[in-house]
Protein backbone atom coordinates (compact mmCIF):
# COMPACT_ATOMS: atom_id res chain seq x y z
CA UNK A 1 0.00 0.00 0.00
CA UNK A 2 1.42 3.40 -0.98
CA UNK A 3 0.33 6.10 1.40
CA UNK A 4 0.48 10.10 1.03
CA UNK A 5 -1.30 12.93 1.96
CA UNK A 6 -2.91 13.80 -1.35
CA UNK A 7 -3.30 11.33 -4.17
CA UNK A 8 -3.10 13.16 -6.92
CA UNK A 9 -5.16 11.07 -10.39
CA UNK A 10 -3.69 12.72 -13.45
CA UNK A 11 0.16 13.79 -13.91
CA UNK A 12 -0.30 16.15 -16.05
CA UNK A 13 0.36 20.73 -15.76
CA UNK A 14 -2.20 20.60 -13.58
CA UNK A 15 -1.28 18.03 -11.19
CA UNK A 16 2.40 18.51 -10.98
CA UNK A 17 1.66 22.18 -9.94
CA UNK A 18 -0.41 20.44 -7.46
CA UNK A 19 2.52 18.62 -6.00
CA UNK A 20 4.80 22.23 -5.52
CA UNK A 21 1.60 24.20 -3.73
CA UNK A 22 1.15 21.00 -1.69
CA UNK A 23 4.34 20.71 -0.63
CA UNK A 24 4.93 24.74 0.28
CA UNK A 25 2.24 23.36 2.93
CA UNK A 26 4.45 20.27 4.02
CA UNK A 27 1.83 17.62 2.61
CA UNK A 28 3.01 15.13 0.20
CA UNK A 29 2.09 13.41 -3.13
CA UNK A 30 1.83 10.57 -5.07
CA UNK A 31 0.36 10.81 -8.96
CA UNK A 32 -0.92 8.17 -10.93
CA UNK A 33 -1.27 8.46 -14.33
CA UNK A 34 -2.71 5.84 -17.18
CA UNK A 35 0.19 7.28 -19.62
CA UNK A 36 4.04 5.72 -18.99
CA UNK A 37 5.28 9.21 -19.05
CA UNK A 38 4.41 12.65 -16.71
CA UNK A 39 2.85 15.83 -18.24
CA UNK A 40 -0.58 14.71 -19.61
CA UNK A 41 -1.48 16.02 -23.24
CA UNK A 42 0.91 18.28 -23.22
CA UNK A 43 4.22 15.73 -23.57
CA UNK A 44 1.44 13.19 -25.02
CA UNK A 45 -0.34 14.70 -27.93
CA UNK A 46 1.46 18.06 -28.85
CA UNK A 47 5.37 18.11 -26.74
CA UNK A 48 6.33 20.27 -29.67
CA UNK A 49 3.88 23.29 -30.20
CA UNK A 50 4.03 26.15 -28.60
CA UNK A 51 1.88 27.54 -25.75
CA UNK A 52 1.67 30.83 -25.30
CA UNK A 53 -0.97 31.34 -22.85
CA UNK A 54 1.41 30.68 -19.88
CA UNK A 55 1.98 33.43 -17.48
CA UNK A 56 5.28 34.95 -17.78
CA UNK A 57 6.46 32.94 -20.36
CA UNK A 58 5.74 34.22 -23.79
CA UNK A 59 6.03 31.41 -25.54
CA UNK A 60 6.91 27.83 -24.01
CA UNK A 61 7.06 24.37 -26.09
CA UNK A 62 4.22 22.18 -24.14
CA UNK A 63 7.34 19.40 -23.27
CA UNK A 64 9.24 22.05 -22.08
CA UNK A 65 6.42 22.97 -19.91
CA UNK A 66 6.35 19.90 -18.10
CA UNK A 67 10.33 19.56 -17.70
CA UNK A 68 9.91 22.83 -15.50
CA UNK A 69 6.86 21.54 -13.45
CA UNK A 70 8.46 18.52 -12.89
CA UNK A 71 11.84 20.64 -11.74
CA UNK A 72 9.68 23.24 -9.99
CA UNK A 73 8.05 20.28 -7.82
CA UNK A 74 10.96 18.02 -7.98
CA UNK A 75 12.17 19.08 -4.38
CA UNK A 76 8.70 18.01 -2.83
CA UNK A 77 10.02 14.20 -3.75
CA UNK A 78 6.50 13.18 -5.26
CA UNK A 79 5.93 9.69 -5.83
CA UNK A 80 4.69 8.37 -9.31
CA UNK A 81 2.36 5.05 -10.55
CA UNK A 82 3.13 5.35 -14.37
CA UNK A 83 1.33 3.60 -16.67
CA UNK A 84 -1.49 2.54 -14.70
CA UNK A 85 -4.94 3.85 -14.27
CA UNK A 86 -6.90 4.27 -11.41
CA UNK A 87 -9.48 1.44 -11.45
CA UNK A 88 -11.87 1.55 -8.02
CA UNK A 89 -12.06 4.07 -5.19
CA UNK A 90 -13.03 2.76 -1.20
CA UNK A 91 -13.80 5.16 1.65
CA UNK A 92 -12.44 3.69 4.98
CA UNK A 93 -13.82 3.74 8.16
CA UNK A 94 -11.02 6.12 9.29
CA UNK A 95 -12.17 8.51 6.42
CA UNK A 96 -9.07 8.00 4.27
CA UNK A 97 -9.59 6.97 0.89
CA UNK A 98 -7.95 3.37 -1.08
CA UNK A 99 -7.72 3.83 -5.09
CA UNK A 100 -6.79 0.96 -6.18
CA UNK A 101 -5.15 0.73 -10.33
CA UNK A 102 -5.93 -1.56 -13.21
CA UNK A 103 -3.01 -3.43 -12.07
CA UNK A 104 -3.99 -3.52 -8.82
CA UNK A 105 -1.67 -1.00 -7.18
CA UNK A 106 -3.23 0.23 -3.77
CA UNK A 107 -3.38 3.85 -2.53
CA UNK A 108 -4.38 5.66 0.43
CA UNK A 109 -4.67 9.28 1.36
CA UNK A 110 -7.15 11.24 3.77
CA UNK A 111 -7.77 13.47 -0.15
CA UNK A 112 -8.07 12.78 -3.54
CA UNK A 113 -7.38 15.29 -6.06
CA UNK A 114 -8.76 14.25 -9.01
CA UNK A 115 -6.75 16.10 -11.90
CA UNK A 116 -7.47 13.81 -14.77
CA UNK A 117 -7.99 16.11 -17.74
CA UNK A 118 -10.45 14.93 -20.77
CA UNK A 119 -9.81 11.09 -19.17
CA UNK A 120 -7.37 8.60 -19.29
CA UNK A 121 -5.79 7.62 -22.87
CA UNK A 122 -7.31 4.59 -24.33
CA UNK A 123 -6.23 2.85 -27.78
CA UNK A 124 -8.48 3.94 -30.84
CA UNK A 125 -9.28 0.47 -32.11
CA UNK A 126 -9.35 0.22 -35.52
CA UNK A 127 -13.03 -0.76 -37.09
CA UNK A 128 -12.72 -4.55 -37.64
CA UNK A 129 -15.86 -6.35 -36.52
CA UNK A 130 -13.93 -9.45 -35.25
CA UNK A 131 -11.19 -7.40 -33.67
CA UNK A 132 -11.90 -8.21 -29.69
CA UNK A 133 -12.49 -11.58 -29.43
CA UNK A 134 -8.33 -11.21 -30.59
CA UNK A 135 -7.07 -8.86 -27.57
CA UNK A 136 -4.07 -10.25 -25.84
CA UNK A 137 -4.34 -13.50 -27.94
CA UNK A 138 -1.93 -12.00 -30.78
CA UNK A 139 -3.50 -8.15 -31.03
CA UNK A 140 -2.13 -5.82 -28.60
CA UNK A 141 -2.85 -2.07 -29.12
CA UNK A 142 0.01 -1.05 -26.67
CA UNK A 143 3.23 -2.95 -26.52
CA UNK A 144 4.39 -3.16 -23.12
CA UNK A 145 7.09 -5.80 -23.12
CA UNK A 146 9.22 -6.04 -26.79
CA UNK A 147 10.42 -9.23 -25.91
CA UNK A 148 6.92 -10.77 -26.39
CA UNK A 149 7.34 -10.10 -30.15
CA UNK A 150 11.03 -11.60 -30.36
CA UNK A 151 11.30 -13.99 -33.12
CA UNK A 152 7.61 -13.49 -34.17
CA UNK A 153 5.69 -12.10 -37.63
CA UNK A 154 4.55 -8.85 -36.67
CA UNK A 155 2.11 -7.02 -38.65
CA UNK A 156 1.73 -3.12 -37.63
CA UNK A 157 -0.90 -0.51 -39.01
CA UNK A 158 -0.86 3.52 -39.00
CA UNK A 159 0.91 6.35 -40.20
CA UNK A 160 2.12 8.12 -37.15
CA UNK A 161 5.02 8.54 -34.89
CA UNK A 162 4.63 5.53 -32.76
CA UNK A 163 3.62 3.06 -36.00
CA UNK A 164 7.48 4.65 -37.28
CA UNK A 165 9.21 3.72 -34.28
CA UNK A 166 7.61 0.71 -33.30
CA UNK A 167 8.65 -0.79 -36.79
CA UNK A 168 11.79 0.73 -36.42
CA UNK A 169 12.59 -0.68 -33.01
CA UNK A 170 10.79 -4.31 -33.71
CA UNK A 171 13.00 -4.80 -36.88
CA UNK A 172 15.95 -5.95 -34.82
CA UNK A 173 13.69 -7.99 -32.73
CA UNK A 174 10.95 -9.62 -34.84
CA UNK A 175 11.91 -12.22 -37.35
CA UNK A 176 9.22 -10.67 -40.26
CA UNK A 177 7.94 -7.05 -39.81
CA UNK A 178 5.13 -5.55 -41.93
CA UNK A 179 4.04 -2.05 -41.89
CA UNK A 180 0.71 -1.03 -43.32
CA UNK A 181 -0.53 2.06 -43.82
CA UNK A 182 -3.79 4.16 -45.90
CA UNK A 183 -1.64 6.36 -47.46
CA UNK A 184 2.14 6.10 -49.08
CA UNK A 185 2.80 9.13 -46.80
CA UNK A 186 3.42 8.83 -43.09
CA UNK A 187 3.81 11.77 -40.23
CA UNK A 188 6.51 11.76 -38.22
CA UNK A 189 9.60 12.93 -37.48
CA UNK A 190 11.40 12.87 -40.82
CA UNK A 191 14.86 11.03 -39.24
CA UNK A 192 12.02 8.26 -38.53
CA UNK A 193 10.47 8.27 -42.25
CA UNK A 194 13.87 8.20 -43.64
CA UNK A 195 15.39 5.63 -41.03
CA UNK A 196 11.68 3.42 -42.14
CA UNK A 197 12.84 4.07 -45.69
CA UNK A 198 16.55 2.72 -44.99
CA UNK A 199 14.79 -0.28 -43.32
CA UNK A 200 12.61 -0.97 -46.31
CA UNK A 201 15.45 -0.78 -48.61
CA UNK A 202 17.30 -3.47 -46.88
CA UNK A 203 14.29 -5.92 -46.70
CA UNK A 204 14.02 -5.45 -42.77
CA UNK A 205 10.68 -3.60 -42.81
CA UNK A 206 8.08 -4.84 -45.50
CA UNK A 207 5.74 -1.70 -46.29
CA UNK A 208 2.71 -2.43 -47.69
CA UNK A 209 0.92 1.21 -48.36
CA UNK A 210 -1.61 2.04 -49.77
CA UNK A 211 -3.72 -0.66 -47.36
CA UNK A 212 -5.89 -1.39 -44.87
CA UNK A 213 -6.25 -4.59 -42.42
CA UNK A 214 -10.08 -5.58 -42.76
CA UNK A 215 -9.82 -8.58 -40.92
CA UNK A 216 -8.36 -11.40 -38.37
CA UNK A 217 -8.40 -15.22 -38.79
CA UNK A 218 -7.67 -17.90 -36.37
CA UNK A 219 -8.87 -20.02 -34.03
CA UNK A 220 -8.23 -19.01 -30.24
CA UNK A 221 -5.63 -17.03 -31.68
CA UNK A 222 -4.05 -14.58 -34.36
CA UNK A 223 -3.05 -16.18 -37.08
CA UNK A 224 -3.37 -14.05 -40.08
CA UNK A 225 -4.55 -10.77 -40.81
CA UNK A 226 -6.18 -10.00 -44.10
CA UNK A 227 -5.11 -6.97 -46.18
CA UNK A 228 -6.93 -5.07 -49.07
CA UNK A 229 -4.23 -3.31 -50.86
CA UNK A 230 -5.09 -0.94 -53.24
CA UNK A 231 -3.03 -1.04 -56.81
CA UNK A 232 -4.20 1.79 -58.08
CA UNK A 233 -7.62 4.26 -57.72
CA UNK A 234 -10.12 1.30 -59.06
CA UNK A 235 -8.55 -2.13 -58.37
CA UNK A 236 -8.08 -3.50 -54.93
CA UNK A 237 -6.63 -6.81 -54.01
CA UNK A 238 -7.14 -8.58 -50.81
CA UNK A 239 -5.14 -11.04 -49.41
CA UNK A 240 -3.93 -13.04 -46.07
CA UNK A 241 -0.53 -12.28 -43.95
CA UNK A 242 0.16 -14.93 -41.65
CA UNK A 243 1.92 -13.60 -38.35
CA UNK A 244 2.02 -13.96 -34.77
CA UNK A 245 1.28 -10.58 -33.83
CA UNK A 246 -0.96 -7.33 -35.35
CA UNK A 247 -0.27 -3.86 -33.54
CA UNK A 248 -2.42 -1.82 -34.77
CA UNK A 249 -1.31 1.84 -33.44
CA UNK A 250 -3.84 4.50 -33.93
CA UNK A 251 -3.27 6.98 -31.43
CA UNK A 252 -5.06 7.20 -27.66
CA UNK A 253 -7.98 8.83 -27.10
CA UNK A 254 -8.78 10.01 -23.95
CA UNK A 255 -12.15 8.77 -22.25
CA UNK A 256 -13.45 9.36 -18.30
CA UNK A 257 -13.61 5.91 -18.19
CA UNK A 258 -13.73 4.35 -14.26
CA UNK A 259 -13.80 7.52 -12.51
CA UNK A 260 -17.39 8.22 -14.16
CA UNK A 261 -18.55 5.60 -11.77
CA UNK A 262 -16.91 6.82 -8.73
CA UNK A 263 -19.97 8.32 -7.62
CA UNK A 264 -19.19 11.86 -8.67
CA UNK A 265 -21.69 14.30 -9.82
CA UNK A 266 -20.54 14.54 -13.66
CA UNK A 267 -21.98 17.15 -16.39
CA UNK A 268 -21.07 17.29 -19.84
CA UNK A 269 -17.93 14.36 -19.57
CA UNK A 270 -16.29 16.76 -16.31
CA UNK A 271 -17.18 16.51 -12.75
CA UNK A 272 -19.06 19.37 -10.98
CA UNK A 273 -17.13 20.94 -8.22
CA UNK A 274 -17.78 24.12 -6.11
CA UNK A 275 -15.97 26.99 -7.79
CA UNK A 276 -16.72 29.43 -4.81
CA UNK A 277 -14.63 27.40 -2.39
CA UNK A 278 -12.55 24.88 -3.05
CA UNK A 279 -13.25 22.57 -6.05
CA UNK A 280 -14.60 19.95 -3.78
CA UNK A 281 -16.73 17.15 -5.31
CA UNK A 282 -19.85 16.41 -4.37
CA UNK A 283 -17.93 13.40 -1.78
CA UNK A 284 -16.43 15.50 0.58
CA UNK A 285 -12.59 14.73 0.47
CA UNK A 286 -12.28 14.23 -2.93
CA UNK A 287 -11.62 17.42 -5.21
CA UNK A 288 -11.39 17.82 -8.65
CA UNK A 289 -8.98 20.09 -10.53
CA UNK A 290 -7.93 21.39 -14.16
CA UNK A 291 -9.87 20.30 -17.13
CA UNK A 292 -11.14 17.41 -15.22
CA UNK A 293 -13.88 19.42 -13.76
CA UNK A 294 -16.80 22.17 -14.57
CA UNK A 295 -18.53 24.88 -12.93
CA UNK A 296 -20.58 28.27 -14.03
CA UNK A 297 -17.80 30.00 -16.35
CA UNK A 298 -15.18 26.89 -16.72
CA UNK A 299 -12.51 27.41 -18.75
CA UNK A 300 -9.96 24.60 -19.34
CA UNK A 301 -6.82 26.27 -19.98
CA UNK A 302 -3.85 24.99 -18.01
CA UNK A 303 -3.53 28.32 -15.98
CA UNK A 304 -6.70 28.33 -14.61
CA UNK A 305 -5.79 24.54 -13.39
CA UNK A 306 -2.95 25.92 -11.74
CA UNK A 307 -4.96 28.70 -9.70
CA UNK A 308 -7.90 25.53 -8.77
CA UNK A 309 -4.95 23.08 -7.36
CA UNK A 310 -3.86 26.07 -5.03
CA UNK A 311 -7.05 26.71 -3.11
CA UNK A 312 -7.86 23.53 -3.57
CA UNK A 313 -5.05 22.48 -1.13
CA UNK A 314 -5.34 25.31 1.42
CA UNK A 315 -8.51 22.95 1.67
CA UNK A 316 -6.75 19.93 2.03
CA UNK A 317 -4.63 21.32 4.74
CA UNK A 318 -7.32 21.94 6.53
CA UNK A 319 -8.93 18.71 5.96
CA UNK A 320 -5.51 16.57 7.19
CA UNK A 321 -4.60 18.92 10.21
CA UNK A 322 -8.16 19.80 11.54
CA UNK A 323 -8.17 22.88 13.65
CA UNK A 324 -4.44 23.99 13.19
CA UNK A 325 -3.56 27.36 12.63
CA UNK A 326 -2.32 28.68 8.98
CA UNK A 327 -1.42 31.91 7.02
CA UNK A 328 -0.53 32.12 3.33
CA UNK A 329 3.15 32.69 3.26
CA UNK A 330 4.99 34.31 0.17
CA UNK A 331 8.05 31.99 -1.36
CA UNK A 332 9.76 35.44 -1.65
CA UNK A 333 9.84 35.77 2.21
CA UNK A 334 9.57 31.96 3.31
CA UNK A 335 11.61 30.65 1.24
CA UNK A 336 11.36 26.71 -0.15
CA UNK A 337 12.02 24.22 1.96
CA UNK A 338 11.99 21.01 -0.03
CA UNK A 339 11.36 17.58 1.62
CA UNK A 340 14.42 16.47 0.19
CA UNK A 341 16.38 18.93 2.76
CA UNK A 342 17.25 21.76 0.24
CA UNK A 343 16.20 25.18 0.81
CA UNK A 344 15.57 28.11 -1.34
CA UNK A 345 15.78 31.84 -0.17
CA UNK A 346 15.94 35.27 -1.37
CA UNK A 347 19.61 36.26 -0.69
CA UNK A 348 20.11 38.63 2.62
CA UNK A 349 20.20 42.30 1.87
CA UNK A 350 23.13 43.64 3.03
CA UNK A 351 23.21 45.85 6.01
CA UNK A 352 26.64 48.54 5.64
CA UNK A 353 27.24 52.22 6.25
CA UNK A 354 28.30 53.54 3.45
CA UNK A 355 31.52 56.51 4.93
CA UNK B 1 -18.63 44.91 -39.85
CA UNK B 2 -18.48 41.14 -41.50
CA UNK B 3 -21.74 39.50 -41.31
CA UNK B 4 -22.31 36.15 -39.29
CA UNK B 5 -23.21 33.05 -41.94
CA UNK B 6 -25.70 30.22 -42.29
CA UNK B 7 -24.58 27.19 -41.96
CA UNK B 8 -26.21 23.55 -41.03
CA UNK B 9 -24.59 20.98 -38.97
CA UNK B 10 -26.32 17.43 -38.75
CA UNK B 11 -25.49 16.19 -35.18
CA UNK B 12 -24.62 12.56 -34.32
CA UNK B 13 -27.75 11.50 -33.33
CA UNK B 14 -29.12 12.91 -37.19
CA UNK B 15 -30.80 15.95 -35.82
CA UNK B 16 -29.96 19.11 -38.16
CA UNK B 17 -29.44 22.59 -36.67
CA UNK B 18 -29.26 25.79 -38.74
CA UNK B 19 -27.59 27.89 -36.99
CA UNK B 20 -25.60 31.33 -37.31
CA UNK B 21 -21.56 31.44 -37.32
CA UNK B 22 -20.08 34.60 -36.85
CA UNK B 23 -16.60 35.06 -39.08
CA UNK B 24 -15.33 37.89 -37.38
CA UNK B 25 -13.53 35.80 -34.49
CA UNK B 26 -11.60 33.44 -36.36
CA UNK B 27 -14.16 30.65 -35.16
CA UNK B 28 -13.45 27.29 -37.16
CA UNK B 29 -16.31 24.67 -37.76
CA UNK B 30 -15.40 22.45 -34.87
CA UNK B 31 -15.47 25.42 -32.38
CA UNK B 32 -18.83 26.53 -33.81
CA UNK B 33 -20.09 22.90 -32.92
CA UNK B 34 -18.76 23.57 -29.89
CA UNK B 35 -19.93 27.29 -28.82
CA UNK B 36 -24.12 25.32 -30.08
CA UNK B 37 -23.19 22.51 -27.71
CA UNK B 38 -24.54 20.31 -30.63
CA UNK B 39 -21.83 17.44 -29.58
CA UNK B 40 -21.33 16.96 -25.76
CA UNK B 41 -18.03 18.11 -24.26
CA UNK B 42 -15.33 15.93 -24.49
CA UNK B 43 -16.26 14.43 -27.93
CA UNK B 44 -15.25 17.16 -29.82
CA UNK B 45 -12.38 19.31 -29.81
CA UNK B 46 -9.87 16.96 -27.71
CA UNK B 47 -6.93 18.67 -28.81
CA UNK B 48 -8.17 21.59 -29.33
CA UNK B 49 -8.05 22.36 -32.92
CA UNK B 50 -4.15 21.07 -33.91
CA UNK B 51 -5.64 18.49 -36.48
CA UNK B 52 -4.19 15.88 -33.77
CA UNK B 53 -7.31 13.80 -33.15
CA UNK B 54 -10.10 13.82 -35.95
CA UNK B 55 -12.64 14.24 -33.20
CA UNK B 56 -14.15 17.24 -35.17
CA UNK B 57 -14.37 14.96 -38.16
CA UNK B 58 -17.43 15.73 -40.73
CA UNK B 59 -19.00 15.00 -43.77
CA UNK B 60 -19.21 17.86 -45.88
CA UNK B 61 -22.81 17.71 -48.03
CA UNK B 62 -23.46 20.97 -50.00
CA UNK B 63 -20.85 22.00 -52.66
CA UNK B 64 -19.63 25.03 -50.62
CA UNK B 65 -15.64 25.85 -51.88
CA UNK B 66 -13.71 25.06 -48.69
CA UNK B 67 -10.31 25.67 -48.14
CA UNK B 68 -7.34 23.16 -49.39
CA UNK B 69 -6.59 20.35 -47.12
CA UNK B 70 -3.14 20.85 -45.57
CA UNK B 71 -0.86 18.17 -44.84
CA UNK B 72 -1.53 17.88 -41.29
CA UNK B 73 -5.02 17.60 -41.88
CA UNK B 74 -4.84 15.00 -44.75
CA UNK B 75 -2.39 13.01 -42.72
CA UNK B 76 -4.75 13.17 -39.74
CA UNK B 77 -7.79 11.51 -41.80
CA UNK B 78 -5.91 9.31 -43.05
CA UNK B 79 -5.36 7.28 -39.76
CA UNK B 80 -8.83 8.49 -38.86
CA UNK B 81 -11.82 6.12 -38.46
CA UNK B 82 -15.08 6.12 -40.65
CA UNK B 83 -13.30 8.45 -43.34
CA UNK B 84 -15.67 9.13 -46.51
CA UNK B 85 -13.88 11.26 -49.68
CA UNK B 86 -16.40 14.05 -48.24
CA UNK B 87 -14.46 14.05 -44.96
CA UNK B 88 -13.00 17.17 -43.12
CA UNK B 89 -11.61 18.00 -40.23
CA UNK B 90 -13.50 20.84 -38.62
CA UNK B 91 -10.97 22.59 -36.85
CA UNK B 92 -9.46 22.96 -40.05
CA UNK B 93 -12.11 25.05 -41.94
CA UNK B 94 -12.08 28.77 -40.63
CA UNK B 95 -15.14 30.56 -40.94
CA UNK B 96 -15.91 32.84 -43.65
CA UNK B 97 -18.20 34.96 -45.86
CA UNK B 98 -17.72 32.37 -48.62
CA UNK B 99 -19.21 29.77 -46.92
CA UNK B 100 -22.92 30.86 -46.44
CA UNK B 101 -24.78 27.86 -46.67
CA UNK B 102 -22.36 25.24 -45.62
CA UNK B 103 -23.89 21.95 -44.63
CA UNK B 104 -22.00 18.91 -42.58
CA UNK B 105 -22.66 16.04 -40.94
CA UNK B 106 -20.96 15.37 -38.24
CA UNK B 107 -19.00 11.91 -38.04
CA UNK B 108 -19.12 9.31 -35.67
CA UNK B 109 -17.20 9.44 -32.52
CA UNK B 110 -14.42 7.24 -32.38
Amino acid sequence: MITTDILIIGAGPTGLFTVFEAGLLKLKCHLIDALPQAGGQCSEIYPKKPIYDIPAYPEILAGDLTDKLLEQCKQFEPGFTLGERAETIEKQEDGTFVVTTNKGTKHQAPVVAIAGGLGSFEPRKPLISNISSFEDKGVEYIIKDPEIYRDKKVVIAGGGDSALDWSIFLSDVASEVTLIHRRSEFRGHLDSVDKVQELKNQGKIKLITPAEVINIVGHHKLEAVVVKESKDKHIDKEYDIECDHFIPLFGLSPKLGPIANWGLEIEKNAIVVNNALDYQTNIPGIFAIGDVNTYPGKLKLILCGFHEATLMCQAAYKIINPGKRYVLKYTTVAGVNGFDGTRKEAPKAVVKTIE
Amino acid sequence: MEQDINIKITDRDGVTHEVLAPTDMAMNLMEVVRSYELAPEGTIGICGGMAMCASCQCYVLSETELPEMQDDEEAMLSEAFYVKDNSRLGCQIQMTQEMEGLEVELAPES
